[in-house]
């Protein structure tokens, strides 16, 4: 980036200083991504309908264009032109706002997800904290959204989602702390750095499992996605939405969930960085280009895992929902919490970035020793969890058998 | 006065005055409305406004932690439970809600009251400003300070907080048959 800042000042032109073309270079790249992150959804909804259609032995869209890809430009006319409809007793203003917010803060999080070496929008040192205060206008969208349409399944709908993010905030918060305590910073492009010796899928991969499943039930999509039980609730928050309103609040799902693959390729998966390249050392424009290519690869291996997971699982009940997540996601990254915390410790010196740690009894095995330990940390965490789960699964199993068998047969009457 | 391009200089442009005027819009605006709205929704929305404000103030101040925690904890938790709590408590649409009630004589000779400190308080201080450059990673030196020289209040308010936690699930649960 610092390049082509470089190359636009020595193009001498009146007015333009280093500080004008920093900033037509941040609103360039900003509008990029504003336009090309809700522009995804018409690539991913195309995506997702093949996958799905795939998993379920059909063909799925195969009629406008080659391979169906002009099905999304077609919904996206269709959404456009529908007519807009509010009902006469909402709350017009908050009705109004609803959809715009939900798109922005899904928006806002690319702000600080490094693409390539060099192109970063914003490198916050607390970029964590940042992506988790923003998801926070989204949920805000929900209930503003559901409260204003002034419409009992709507608002059913709104106070389900909120319980539901609110529940997997928790483990997904302690998930994004694990990750800094690794990593020993909260910038993203510090985090990716701290992932040149192994990507944290491998050394940390309970803690990915965590972040992912909790980031999937942020999102609201399957096997979370109870906000489109039709049976239950019609069509949640946004049933009373229709045309380009409910295209937004549909920009800002799969947004998000781009986001979220985004999050799992910089925060697990490496980012940019190549096995066995270091893609930052790479002169000239490829380094930053085959970056570019390496995160977007990981990002889509994500997105079809979501999908394929969509094709697949059943839809959680509500109560099974938030019983996975108080009882067993957020008790289970509490104990990793500690674990990585005792662990990184053990091997102080390998894994912090700038705060001065005197080294730890076990720095002499140095990143190599720190992942094994790591690993098997997790494992044993991992396994101990399941462990606990089924034997208490299997005791309220036995207790129930217990219950029927202890039904004393009545005696056959009338003879 | 026509304009003239080679008089301009960007950097004159007071950006600094005018995100603080446009937050300060914000805050106090959105303050204003929580307490001049008859629906406590939109109260509450107007909150929303009003903290984002105010965490746009510390962006300004360079605390950038400060500004993020803020948005972190007082829109993404405590907002959204207010809204929760009020979709739940209310009429859906309950609009004309008085502003005041019964205890308005009370409550008002001690809003009075605090102002007139508050204003005293901050006519008195004489604002020191430095010009030291801020100190490079806040983030760091703050989590060195909670950690270090003040560990045993950071512990004493997570215990707070835990106790505060506990009590209230227990105030809430459901008594159960044999209890």
């Amino acid at each position: 980036m610092q390049e082509i800042i470089d190359y636009i000042v020595s193009l001498n032109i009146p007015l333009i200083d280093e500080g004008v073309a920093r900033f037509i270079m941040h609103l360039v790249l900003a509008s990029i991504i504003a336009v090309v992150a809700p522009a995804m959804l018409i690539i991913l909804t195309w995506l997702e309908r093949k996958i799905i259609a795939r998993i379920q032995d059909r063909i799925g869209p195969n009629r406008a264009g080659p391979f169906g890809l002009l099905q999304g430009f077609a919904d996206m006319i269709k959404m456009f032109t529908k007519e807009d409809i509010t009902p006469a007793t909402a709350d017009r203003i908050v009705y109004n706002i609803a959809p715009g917010l939900s798109v922005i803060s899904a928006i806002m999080v690319f702000a600080v997800i490094p693409f390539a070496p060099g192109f970063v929008g914003a490198d916050l040192n607390v970029a964590l904290i940042y992506i988790v205060a923003i998801g926070g206008f989204g949920t805000l969208s929900i209930l503003m959204g559901g409260w204003a349409s002034n419409n009992k399944y709507a608002l059913l709908g709104a106070f389900r989602v909120v319980a539901m993010l609110l529940t997997y905030e928790i483990p997904m918060v302690v998930a994004l702390i694990i990750v800094t305590l690794a990593a020993g910073s909260m910038s993203m492009v510090d985090i990716i750095e701290a992932q040149s010796g192994m990507w944290y899928i491998v050394s940390l991969p309970v803690v990915f499992l965590i972040f992912f499943l909790s980031g999937i039930a942020e999102t609201g999509r399957s096997p979370f996605d109870l906000i489109e039980a039709e049976s239950e609730l019609i069509a949640g928050f946004h049933t009373e939405y229709s045309g380009i309103k409910f295209g937004m609040f549909m920009i800002g799902e799969y947004v998000h969930m781009f986001a979220l693959s985004f999050f799992c390729a910089v925060l697990f998966l490496g980012g940019w960085q190549i096995p066995f390249i270091d893609v930052a050392a790479i002169p000239g424009p490829f380094g930053p280009i085959l970056g570019l290519i390496s995160l977007i690869i990981k990002v889509f291996l994500v997105v079809f895992v979501l999908m394929w997971f969509r094709g697949t699982l059943p839809r959680f009940r509500i109560d099974h929902l938030l019983d996975f997540g108080w009882k067993f996601l957020v008790p289970l990254s509490l104990v990793l919490l500690i674990g990585v915390a005792v662990v990184v410790r053990l091997f102080a010196p390998g894994s912090s970035a700038g705060v001065p740690v005197e080294p730890g009894p076990l720095s002499a095995l140095g990143t190599p020793g720190e992942v094994v330990a790591l690993l098997v940390m997790n494992i044993l965490v991992a396994a101990a969890a399941v462990a606990l789960v089924s034997t208490a699964a299997r005791r309220s199993r036995s207790k129930g058998l217990r219950a029927v068998a202890s039904v004393e047969p009545v005696a056959a009457s009338g003879k | 006065m026509p304009f003239d391009p080679a008089m301009f200089d960007p950097s004159q442009i007071p950006l600094v005055e005018i995100v603080f005027w446009a937050m300060t819009v914000c805050t106090i605006g959105g303050a204003l409305g929580v307490v001049t709205s008859r629906n406590l929704f939109h109260s509450a929305l107007y909150l929303i406004l009003s903290f984002f404000g105010v965490s746009g103030y510390y962006v300004l101040l360079n605390a950038g932690f400060l500004a993020v925690v803020q948005l972190f904890v007082y829109v993404g938790a405590i907002a959204v439970l207010v809204l929760f709590a009020i979709m739940f408590s209310r009429r859906m649409m309950a609009a004309g809600q008085s502003q005041a009630n019964q205890q308005w004589w009370v409550a008002g000779p001690v809003v009075i009251v605090l102002f007139v400190m508050l204003l005293a308080v901050v006519g008195s201080i004489s604002w020191p400003v430095t010009e030291a450059e801020p100190s490079g990673d806040v983030v760091n030196q703050l989590g060195l300070a909670f950690l270090g020289s003040y560990l045993i209040p950071f512990e004493v308010v997570g215990v707070l907080l835990s106790v505060a936690l506990i009590g209230a699930i227990i105030l809430a649960r459901e008594k159960t048959a044999e209890e």
